[in-house]
């Protein structure tokens, strides 16, 4: 399996999206430009990733350009066709956009920028350390589509306390139903706000972002089969 | 337009400065070029009043590339064929009108003027100074300032790894947002800030310059007064985005070689630009200024020469090369012009639809050349004598220890500042260790190498205000306590330097005598200053700041592992205090904050106990033999002992054995003091180094569990402590408290 990181003129995550990929889990990982459209050396196996930053600035909404971008046109039909796109951030934001995943991301409830370390609990109740950054991160659906993703087992990732209680408390920005990750319903587009790529170095204290990213690629890939 | 005295006056110039203008010229100057001498020889510009002090500093060093001054930035050697750069810039008069653009803008120069010199930003810090938390005006300017760092740094996408922030009521009118920005650069791809070559062209490339900042190095030397709001359009409007595609586009141009030189359009835009990289190459250039891409229509020459537009850079490329320019600036969707070219003879001459606009000697407008340089005379502060009848015996020792401990903790100047810091990115990047780790300096590492770079900016204003000479070595001590406390080694120095009116001699005295403590200092710690840059009129119609000299340092660590952290590790190790106990309450927060005393003296402090105590701690943690270490600032040992047991929810046994006053003891601020945790297996080993140094130390205490006993009476529990350190900013900021 191999990775491609879309660069958007205003990604600042790319580099750390592609560091923690390629040195600290050991992935082949390709650099894509926004200006592009070629996906032609991906297969359904491997996996687009939109990484954080601020695609175009996003002075109007977050992601609500870069849809539009080249590239973006790319990775919305090799989504359509099954392949693998994880969109982390603004790229969770993205993906909203360009409607691969249900619902928006909205201004923090306290209307700040957020980064710190939060815990996060899968939906296979394993609980991780992984810091957020953004200032629109406040994920929101009407209940219907709420309903729908808990229903089929889209909502991947929760904010909750260090002990994996997810409580309103555990919400570092006000999103319902204290959601931090969700798939699509054919179960091979993800999007999260908390940034798993800041958490794979030990020198950086902290190696709980490898089990996120062992859960998206590995661990379901089976559970899938 | 015919000008005179009086024009002259009008743009901020003295008279005898218009003299020297026609005396240069031999003949009296059109308004353009007025305009462009009142901006260049403005105090911002010109460091007209405080270059004489300046060049005291020691400015040279063996791992010093490049010298103060010379480039945008400081540059040092880190070994393994890279460098890093690091400077420090004041945005306060901006902040104070317009907080949100003044910070931001001031984030921006300042990453600007790194990567202009080819290197990539890799931590941003900041040291900002508000007036009383309770005031409305503080609240308002806090938000919006702290909004504007994180708006600008969080977008562009550098790393806030840390920062002070301190609240006095000198600060009210004028608030001080101080930016600064490290970097780091392999040997060989740097670029100088000059234009060199005949017939090379002269290229503006990123945003198109519009009517924005006009005069902002001109309004950056004025006091503040109720008419400064009128000087709104003084204040520049930054693009993060815009920024972040610059450095991207400049440093993919880099490596090409097809650059002569660069320099980032910051105070006094284009003028300011084209005449210190003529200056510096000792030529001259032929500017049109209609080919440079505006932002709105009719603007007159003189406002295309001072606009300070952000996000703008002019370029002097080898002639024939221009194509590979203008591929990279188009892959990055960023403007890009050829505006004229490089000439000998050493005029800059601005054409504007083929008319001559202006005619001015390049060298005659820049620092180290024509511009003026003043001698200002001054005095000693007549509150000195104030400072000089403080009697510690009128503080009454307190009765309930923990109940004064309880407000040390919650005094914003010392309570965590989680408020503001979580509205920064401070990991973008992955290389910020600190998050997980906390240490005294926050320590970054530098990619494709074992390396880390320690970073600080310290300065406790207050100590420079009761002694400018001794409070400002202190200063420069802190600062490079955090890094060798954190395991580097101090490289150099950038400073800010915030003052006052320099027309106002005692003003002038705190500037001298700080600057003279500093120099003692630097040569003590080898560290050079590598530039930064000076602020004057912090003032307002009440009077001053308190002079509040930036320092901002980097460390150097060859193996990043070999960081130390401020956290206590386990229950049962061994608590030392390294350093001299003194019966000194001076000028600490617990009798200004909790008491009210203004004026008391400098705290204890002595540059070569200083040193000893640094080669000490750097050989205990050279060795291996202590598990965290933690210096004593604001709020003295108490507050140290509490930050290194909240990271890891441990708790302390603490009790004092000096025959000094209680308050003293755990509240007193005296200088060159380190807590350091060392467990069983190491006290041997720890106290046989430490004898051996002849630092004085003590043992105070234990590491427990989560249990506080203070002298043998418990009092609670670290983590209710640390709640009330955590939560005290936000609680002033929800005015759910009143102010101590």
């Amino acid at each position: 399996m191999k990775f491609g990181v879309v660069v958007f003129p205003g990604s600042n995550c790319d580099a750390d999206m592609i560091n923690a990929l390629s040195k600290d889990l050991g992935y082949e990982v390709i650099e894509l430009w926004h200006k592009d459209k070629d996906l032609g050396m991906f297969s359904t196996e491997d996996c687009i990733v939109l990484p954080g930053g601020f695609s175009y600035g996003d002075y109007l909404r977050c992601g609500a350009i870069a849809r539009f971008s080249p590239m973006m046109q790319s990775v919305i039909s090799f989504a359509g066709k099954g392949g693998k796109v994880l969109g982390v951030c603004n790229g969770f934001q993205i993906l909203c956009e360009a409607g691969l995943l249900p619902g928006v991301l909205l201004r923090n409830e306290n209307m700040k920028f957020i980064c710190r370390n939060i815990f996060l609990k899968g939906d296979d109740g394993i609980v991780s350390k992984i810091p957020v950054a953004h200032g629109e991160g406040r994920f929101y659906a009407d209940n219907a589509t709420l309903d729908e993703l808990e229903n089929n087992g889209q909502v991947i990732y929760r904010y909750c306390d260090e002990n994996g209680n997810i409580t309103p408390e555990a919400n570092p920005n006000g999103s319902l139903r204290n959601i931090a990750g969700i798939s699509n319903a054919a179960g091979n587009v993800f999007g999260m706000m908390p940034h798993p790529e800041r958490a794979c170095n030990e020198r950086l204290g902290n190696t709980d972002g490898k089990k996120i990213f062992h859960d998206l690629f590995v661990a379901r890939k089976t559970e899938l089969v | 337009m015919e000008t005179t005295v009086e024009t002259a006056e009008k743009l901020g110039l003295r008279p005898d400065e218009f003299e020297m203008i026609k005396q240069i010229l031999g003949r009296t100057p059109n308004f353009t070029e007025l305009s462009a001498y009142s901006v260049m020889w403005s105090e911002h510009c010109s460091y007209k009043n405080s270059i004489k002090w300046l060049k005291t500093l020691p400015r040279e060093g063996a791992k010093l590339l490049v010298k103060a001054g010379e480039e945008n930035a400081g540059l040092a050697d880190i070994g393994d064929g890279w460098g890093v750069v690091f400077k420090i810039e004041s945005h306060n008069h901006p902040s104070a009108i317009e907080p949100f653009q003044g910070a931001a803008t001031g984030v921006g120069g300042i990453h600007r003027d790194i990567f202009t010199m080819g290197a990539r930003p890799i931590a941003a810090l900041n040291s900002l100074r508000f007036g009383k938390l309770t005031e409305e005006k503080t609240q308002h300017l806090m938000n919006g300032i702290v909004h504007g760092i994180g708006h600008y740094g969080n977008c562009f996408g550098v790393p806030t790894v840390g920062g002070e922030i301190y609240f006095e009521d000198c600060y009210h009118t004028n608030p001080l947002v101080n930016a600064m920005s490290v970097g780091v650069v392999k040997a060989g791809q740097t670029v100088s800030a000059t234009a060199e070559g005949k017939g090379n062209p002269v290229f503006i490339v990123g945003s198109a310059t519009g009517k924005d900042g006009m005069g902002g190095a001109a309004f950056a030397s004025a006091d503040i007064t109720e008419s400064s709001v009128e000087d709104l359009p003084a204040v520049q409007v930054g693009d993060p985005f815009q920024e972040k595609k610059l450095l991207e586009a400049c440093l993919e141009l880099i490596p090409k070689g097809a650059l002569v030189g660069m320099q980032d359009m910051g105070a006094a835009g284009i003028i300011c630009s084209t005449a210190e990289t003529s200056a510096k190459g000792g030529v001259g250039m032929r500017i049109d200024l209609d080919k440079v891409p505006m932002r709105q229509a009719n603007m007159k020459a003189w406002e295309l020469l001072l606009s300070e537009s952000q996000e703008r850079m002019l370029m002097i490329v080898k002639k024939g090369r221009e194509k590979e320019v203008l591929e990279v600036f188009e892959k990055w969707d960023l403007p890009c012009s050829q505006i004229g070219e490089v000439t000998d003879g050493g005029m800059l001459q601005f054409y504007m639809h083929g008319a001559l606009e202006a005619e001015v000697p390049a060298e005659s407008l820049v620092l180290g050349g024509g511009a003026p340089v003043y001698e200002r005379e001054y005095r000693e502060p007549k509150y000195f004598a104030e400072i000089k009848k403080f009697d510690p015996a009128s503080i009454p020792v307190p009765e309930d220890l923990k109940a004064v401990a309880e407000k040390i903790i919650t005094i914003p100047n010392i309570a965590s500042k989680r408020w503001i810091y979580t509205q920064y990115d401070s990991m973008v990047g992955t290389g910020n260790t600190s998050t997980n780790a906390p240490s005294d300096a926050q320590i970054v590492k530098v990619k494709g190498t074992k390396k880390g770079l320690a970073v600080t900016v310290d300065c406790n204003s207050r100590y420079v205000f009761a002694d400018p000479f001794v409070g400002c070595m202190i200063a420069v001590s802190e600062a490079a306590r955090n890094i060798v406390v954190s395991g580097g080694v101090p490289l150099g120095v950038t400073n800010c330097l915030n003052f006052g009116n320099p027309y106002d001699p005692e003003v002038y005295y705190q500037f001298v005598y700080a600057i003279k403590g500093m120099g003692e200092a630097c040569k003590k710690f080898d560290t050079p200053v590598t530039g930064g840059n000076v602020s004057f009129y912090n003032q307002h119609p009440g009077g001053a700041v308190y002079p509040t000299p930036t320092i901002g340092m980097v460390g150097l660590l060859e193996d990043i592992d070999a960081k130390m952290t401020l956290d206590f590790k386990q229950a049962g190790d061994a608590i030392y205090l390294l350093g001299e106990v003194n019966d000194d309450i001076n000028s600490s927060e617990y009798i200004h904050k909790l008491h009210e005393v203004e004026y008391s003296p400098v705290p204890h402090f002595d540059l070569e106990e200083e040193y000893r105590l640094q080669q000490t701690v750097s050989k205990l943690i050279g060795s291996k033999v202590i598990a965290s270490a933690h210096d004593l600032s604001e709020g003295g040992l108490f507050v140290t002992l509490c930050e290194s047991g909240f990271n890891n929810d441990l708790g302390f046994d603490a009790a004092t054995s000096a025959k000094v006053r209680p308050d003293a003891f755990w509240f007193g601020e005296s200088q060159s003091r380190v807590a350091v945790s060392v467990s069983a297996d190491n006290i041997t080993a720890f106290e046989r180094i430490v004898k051996e140094s002849g630092v004085p130390f003590m043992k105070v205490g234990e590491v427990t569990d989560s249990e506080m006993i203070v002298d043998g009476a418990v009092w609670g529990d670290i983590g209710d402590w640390k709640e009330k350190y955590d939560t005290a900013i936000e609680k002033y900021m929800q005015r759910e408290e009143q102010y101590i």
